[in-house]
């Protein structure tokens, strides 16, 4: 398994890349890092003097590590080389426990609750560098790739 | 199991996942999921999911990308009952 495959076909880029490293990704769960840089777009306005990280930020990464790059692992097989994945984001629900402020290193766990018919739906929780819970809940997205496109066209 | 009690469970199922409660209103085998009730193609897969586990049958991908009026998911849970 090449994490680093996965990294290159995640379809983000600066300033909206929120995935450092993958640390374990399986049939059933995922595991990633990402540290916040201090000079992040959004800390000039989140909030005015007090930069604190942005709770559709946390989302974003949750599911950029939880949902996205585990969707590109279960669907590898699909994923040719050259192709791209097609993806949009259909729920989300998340409780937050801690604030992240700038430069703070994050760790994000998710678990698949089911995917079919092109449906990821992840168990996602995000902790600290203690390993205290940040935030936690249930994100799920519709992604396939391109190759597929006509067979499940209609759904 | 008869039509009318498919029926009646498929739109308690879809209910929470109805955009247009309009199309509830008349609810017949006509109701288009999409056009009619308006529930968006990830919804849609929570409605399959539903109906698989109210009536313990599994739909395959083809099952799923015919099933567009709630008359082709009542045929489609009737074959799969009488199969089963």
């Amino acid at each position: 398994m090449n994490y680093k495959n996965i990294l290159e076909k995640l379809p983000y880029t600066k300033p909206f890349l929120f995935v450092d490293e993958l640390l374990k990704i399986n049939e059933k769960s995922a595991e990633g890092r990402y540290t916040f840089p201090v000079d992040s777009f959004f800390y000039k306005g989140h909030f005015k003097n007090n930069p604190v990280t942005p709770g559709v930020i946390l989302t974003e990464c949750m599911a950029q590590i939880g949902v996205v790059s585990l969707g590109i692992f279960l669907l590898q097989d699909q994923v040719n080389e050259s192709k791209e994945i097609e993806l949009a984001l259909s729920s989300s629900e998340v409780d937050f426990y801690l604030p992240v402020f700038p430069g703070e290193t994050v760790k994000v766990v998710s678990e698949k609750l089911f995917f079919r018919f092109n449906k990821l739906k992840c168990e996602v929780r995000m902790y600290d560098k203690a390993e205290k819970l940040i935030c936690r809940g249930k994100i799920a997205g519709m992604i396939k790739s391109k190759l597929t496109e006509d067979v499940s066209k209609q759904i | 199991m008869k039509e009318k009690e498919i029926l009646d469970s498929l739109k308690k199922i879809v209910t929470p996942y109805v955009q247009r409660k309009e199309g509830l209103e008349n609810f017949n085998e006509e109701t288009d999921f999409i056009k009619d009730l308006e529930v968006n193609s990830a919804n849609l897969v929570d409605v399959i999911l539903d109906v698989e586990d109210e009536f313990d049958i599994e739909i395959d991908n083809d099952s799923m990308s015919g099933m567009l009026t709630v008359g082709d998911a009542k045929n489609i849970i009737e074959r799969k009952l009488a199969s089963a």
